[in-house]
C-alpha cells in the first residue's frame, strides 16, 4: 500500500470513503500514533473484559477555533475533555474512543500534528484510545477538523458523587485559577491576538481525583466548569441540588494576566472555561484535609476554598464581592460578549 | 492588578460610604442619575447599592450606547448585509440587539449574511484590504468615545483609497442627550454622575452650558466602584450646599478640554446630523454626527442609498422609559418574563451596560426580593 504524503497532502473526500486510501490513512496516521492491540486487529469494535462494579461512559464533541493554541490544542483537548467529564464521577478513565469528521482539503501535516498531540495526551494519562471512525466532509462543510471522544472507566467501591448531592454546611474547593483556558483562546484568535503568557489549563484530571477520593471518598460532587465557566458550573449544581451557594470573591483564584485581559475585553472571569480545573464540594469537616491533599498534586497545587453550600430555596448563588457588596453570580445568558466602551 | 485595585479597595469603600451617611440630610432624597452604562454595570457589579443610605438612589441614565441606538438602524444595517452582498463588520454587542420584528444582526448572521464581529475599527479596514472584491461596510456606534477611531480609519482610508469601504455612521452627542433629560424634567434627578471615557475626549467643559442652563450639579466620574463612591460623595455635597457646579471626579484622565487631538480629528470628518433617532429619546435635533461631504465616498448611506428604515416599539417594553430615568427595569411587565438576556425584547436587556440587563443579571431584585 502507498503511503499518503503527510508532508504536503491534503484530506480528500476519498479519504473517508472506506476504501484503499481511507485504509492507507488509518494506517499510516492513526493506527501509527495511537498503536495498541486493540487498534492492531483491526476490527470496527474493541473487545475488553469487564470488570466488576459501576461503569460510566461520557461522551464530548469538540470544535474549537483556532486548532492550536497556547498550551495545547485539539488534539490533547479532546483526550482530557472526556477524560475528565469520565473521571468526575470519581470513576478511573480506562478507554477512549475517538470520532474524526475532516474536511476535505485539510493538510495532513496538521492532522499528524494534532494525532501525534492527541496520542501522547492518551498515553500520559494511561487511558489508550481503541477504536475510531473517521469521514470526509466537503470543502466548506466543515472547520478543519472536528473530534468526537466517548470515554469509560469504572467506579471504585463506595463513591456516590453526583451533582445533586451538595448540602447546606458543605464547602466548595476549586482546584486552581481559573479561566486560564479561556483566556489562551481569546488571544489566540483571528482579529483579536493580544500578546500574552497565558497558556490553556488542559489537562487530565484523573490522577487528582483518584487521589481526592482515596482519602476523602464521601466527597458530594465533583465537576469540571468548562464551558460557561465556575459561574454556570455553580448554578448547575445549585438546581440540581435545590441549594444555594456563597462565595467570596477574594478567595477565587484568578491570574492577573486573566484579570487584565477580562478587564480590557468587558469580560468575567467567573464566566471563562477551563480545561484543566474542577470544583469539589465537600462536608465541611473533610475541606482542610482536602484542600491540603489537592496542593501536593501538580494539577492542584492552587486550590483553594471559595465559598459554601446554604439552604436557598431560590439557588442563588450569591458573591460577596472584594468591594464589599454582594452580587448574585448568575448564569451565562448567550454567549460573553465584548462590551463595546 | 495595579492601577485597577486600588480602585476596588473595600476599605476605602467603607470609610467613603461612612462619610456619604454622615454627610446626606436624613430630611431630604438624593435622586443621582449615572450617565453611562459603564456606571450601571459598576454599581451592580461591586455591590454599591449596599454601601448607600437608604435615601440616596441611583437612576439610570441613557448613556448606553448600543441601547439607544434605534431599532430602524439596525434593520437597515440588516437590509444592507443581506440585500447589498456587503461584509458588515459590527462591535460585538450590538449583535443581539433587538431590530424589528424580532429579529437582530445575529439571526441575520445564521440565514447566512456576512457580519462579522470585530473588537476595533481598524479591524474593519483589516478586512477590507483582505477582500478588495467585497464592499466591506463599518457599522460603527457609540458616543464621543468610539467615535476617533471611526475618524481615524475614515483618513486612513481616504489616504490608501480604498474602494470598498465604507463606514454606516450612528456616532452620537452626549452633551445634548443630557440637556434633553434636564430639559424634560421629568427624571425628577437631583443631579448627575457625568459620562468617564466620553469626557477624556470632550472634556469637563463640555457640560457647563447643561450644568448652568439647568441647574443641576454634574461631577465627572471614573467607571471604577471607588470613583462611582467618592463622585457621588461630591454631588451630595453640591446638593447640600446648593451648588450647581461642573466637578471632576476622574482626574486622572479627564482635563478641562479633553483630547484636542482626538477632537480635531472628529471635526475634519464628521459634521453635526441636523436630527437623530434616539431609542428612548426620540428625535432630538442637533445630537449625532454625519460624515462630511468631503468623505462622502466613505459614506455607506451615500453609496448604497440607504433609507431610514421606522419600526414600531415592542409592544410592553418600557425602555424608553428606563432610558429616561423614568422607571426602574422591574417595574417593566416583559422583565425577568418574556424579556431577558437570553431572549432580549428591548435594548437594555442586551449589552451588560443596559440598566435591564445590569439588574437582571446582577440579581438586584432577586436580592430585594430576599430582603422584604
Amino acid at each position: 500500500m502507498s503511503k499518503p504524503d503527510i508532508g504536503k497532502g491534503l484530506i480528500e473526500m476519498s479519504h473517508g470513503s472506506g476504501g484503499r486510501t481511507s485504509a492507507q490513512l488509518i494506517e499510516n496516521l492513526f493506527l501509527r500514533h495511537f498503536d495498541n492491540a486493540w487498534l492492531r486487529a483491526g476490527n470496527d469494535f474493541a473487545a475488553f473484559d469487564v470488570p466488576a462494579g459501576r461503569m460510566v461512559v461520557s461522551t464530548d464533541s469538540h470544535v474549537v477555533t483556532p486548532l492550536f493554541f497556547p498550551g495545547g490544542d485539539i488534539g490533547s483537548l479532546s483526550v482530557h475533555g472526556t477524560i475528565n467529564d469520565v473521571a468526575m464521577s470519581g470513576a478511573k478513565p480506562l478507554y477512549l474512543t475517538a470520532g474524526f469528521i475532516l474536511e476535505e482539503g485539510f493538510p495532513l501535516a496538521e492532522l499528524e500534528r494534532i494525532v501525534t498531540s492527541m496520542a501522547k495526551a492518551s498515553r500520559e494519562a494511561g487511558v489508550p484510545v481503541v477504536t475510531g471512525d473517521t469521514k470526509v466532509v466537503e470543502r466548506g462543510k466543515g472547520d478543519g477538523v472536528f473530534i468526537n471522544t466517548t470515554g469509560i472507566g469504572i467506579v471504585p467501591e463506595g463513591l456516590n458523587i453526583a451533582g445533586s448531592r451538595a448540602t447546606a454546611g458543605d464547602v466548595i474547593i476549586v482546584s486552581g485559577y481559573i479561566g486560564d483556558h479561556g483566556v489562551a483562546i481569546l488571544s489566540s484568535r483571528e482579529g483579536l491576538e493580544f500578546g500574552t503568557t497565558i497558556e490553556s489549563d488542559s489537562a487530565a484530571l484523573h490522577t487528582l481525583i483518584a487521589d481526592m477520593v482515596a482519602a476523602v471518598p464521601d466527597i458530594h460532587c465533583l465537576r469540571d466548569p468548562t464551558r460557561g465557566g465556575l459561574a454556570t458550573t455553580l448554578n448547575e449544581l445549585a438546581r440540581q441540588s435545590h441549594v444555594g451557594m456563597r462565595l467570596n470573591e477574594t478567595s477565587i483564584p484568578v491570574r492577573a494576566e486573566v484579570r487584565g485581559a477580562c478587564e480590557l475585553l468587558g469580560l468575567d472571569p467567573l464566566y471563562i472555561a477551563n480545561e484543566g480545573k474542577l470544583i469539589c464540594i465537600c462536608p465541611a469537616a473533610a475541606a482542610d484535609k482536602l484542600v491540603n491533599l489537592m496542593q501536593q498534586h501538580p494539577l492542584g497545587a492552587d486550590a483553594a476554598i471559595i465559598g459554601k453550600v446554604v439552604a436557598d430555596e431560590r439557588q442563588l448563588v450569591v458573591m460577596q464581592t472584594a468591594f464589599g457588596g454582594q452580587r448574585v453570580v448568575d448564569w451565562l445568558a448567550g454567549e460573553q460578549l465584548p462590551r463595546i466602551c | 492588578m495595579k492601577y485597577v485595585d486600588e480602585f476596588r479597595d473595600g476599605d476605602v469603600a467603607q470609610l467613603l460610604a461612612k462619610l456619604i451617611r454622615r454627610t446626606v440630610n436624613p430630611e431630604r432624597n438624593y435622586r443621582l442619575m449615572e450617565f453611562c452604562g459603564g456606571h450601571t454595570h459598576a454599581i451592580f457589579r461591586f455591590g454599591i447599592h449596599d454601601l448607600m443610605p437608604e435615601n440616596v438612589r441611583f437612576v439610570h441614565g441613557p448613556g448606553c450606547p448600543v441601547c439607544v441606538l434605534p431599532a430602524g438602524r439596525i434593520e437597515a444595517a440588516i437590509k444592507l448585509a443581506e440585500e447589498s452582498d456587503v461584509i458588515l463588520c459590527t462591535y460585538a454587542d450590538l449583535m443581539r440587539v433587538p431590530a424589528g420584528k424580532r429579529d437582530s444582526l445575529h439571526k441575520a448572521k445564521a440565514r447566512g449574511a456576512d457580519i462579522r464581529m470585530i473588537y476595533s475599527a481598524t479591524d474593519a479596514l483589516g478586512i477590507a484590504q483582505a477582500n478588495r472584491d467585497r464592499q466591506v461596510v463599518f457599522f460603527a456606534i457609540g458616543f464621543e468615545t468610539t467615535t476617533p477611531p471611526t475618524a481615524a480609519v475614515l483618513k486612513i482610508a481616504k489616504a490608501m483609497e480604498l474602494t470598498n469601504f465604507s463606514v454606516f455612521c450612528n456616532h452620537v452627542l452626549t452633551p445634548p442627550a443630557m440637556a434633553h433629560i434636564l430639559s424634560a424634567g421629568e427624571a425628577n434627578i437631583d443631579g448627575i454622575l457625568g459620562p468617564s471615557h466620553v469626557s477624556t475626549i470632550i472634556g469637563s467643559q463640555a457640560y457647563a452650558g447643561c450644568c448652568e442652563q439647568y441647574a443641576k450639579p454634574i461631577v465627572i466620574a471614573g467607571f471604577e466602584p471607588l470613583d462611582v463612591i467618592q463622585a457621588t460623595l461630591m454631588l451630595i455635597r453640591q446638593i447640600n450646599e446648593g451648588r450647581c457646579e461642573v466637578e471632576n471626579q476622574y482626574t486622572r484622565a479627564v482635563t478641562q478640554s479633553g483630547n484636542k487631538k482626538a477632537r480635531a480629528l472628529m471635526a475634519e470628518t464628521f459634521e453635526m446630523r441636523p436630527i437623530f433617532e434616539w431609542r428612548g429619546l426620540g428625535a432630538l435635533p442637533d445630537s449625532a454626527l454625519q460624515i462630511r461631504p468631503e468623505y462622502a465616498g466613505f459614506d455607506a448611506e451615500i453609496r448604497f442609498a440607504m433609507q431610514a428604515i421606522a419600526t414600531a416599539d415592542i409592544k410592553g417594553c418600557i425602555c424608553p422609559a428606563v432610558l429616561r430615568g423614568l422607571n426602574n427595569p422591574d417595574e417593566c411587565k416583559l422583565f425577568g418574563t418574556a424579556c431577558t438576556p437570553e431572549d432580549p425584547k428591548g435594548a437594555c436587556m442586551v449589552s451588560s451596560e443596559g440598566a435591564c440587563a445590569a439588574y437582571y443579571s446582577f440579581g438586584r431584585y432577586r436580592v430585594t426580593e430576599a430582603k422584604r
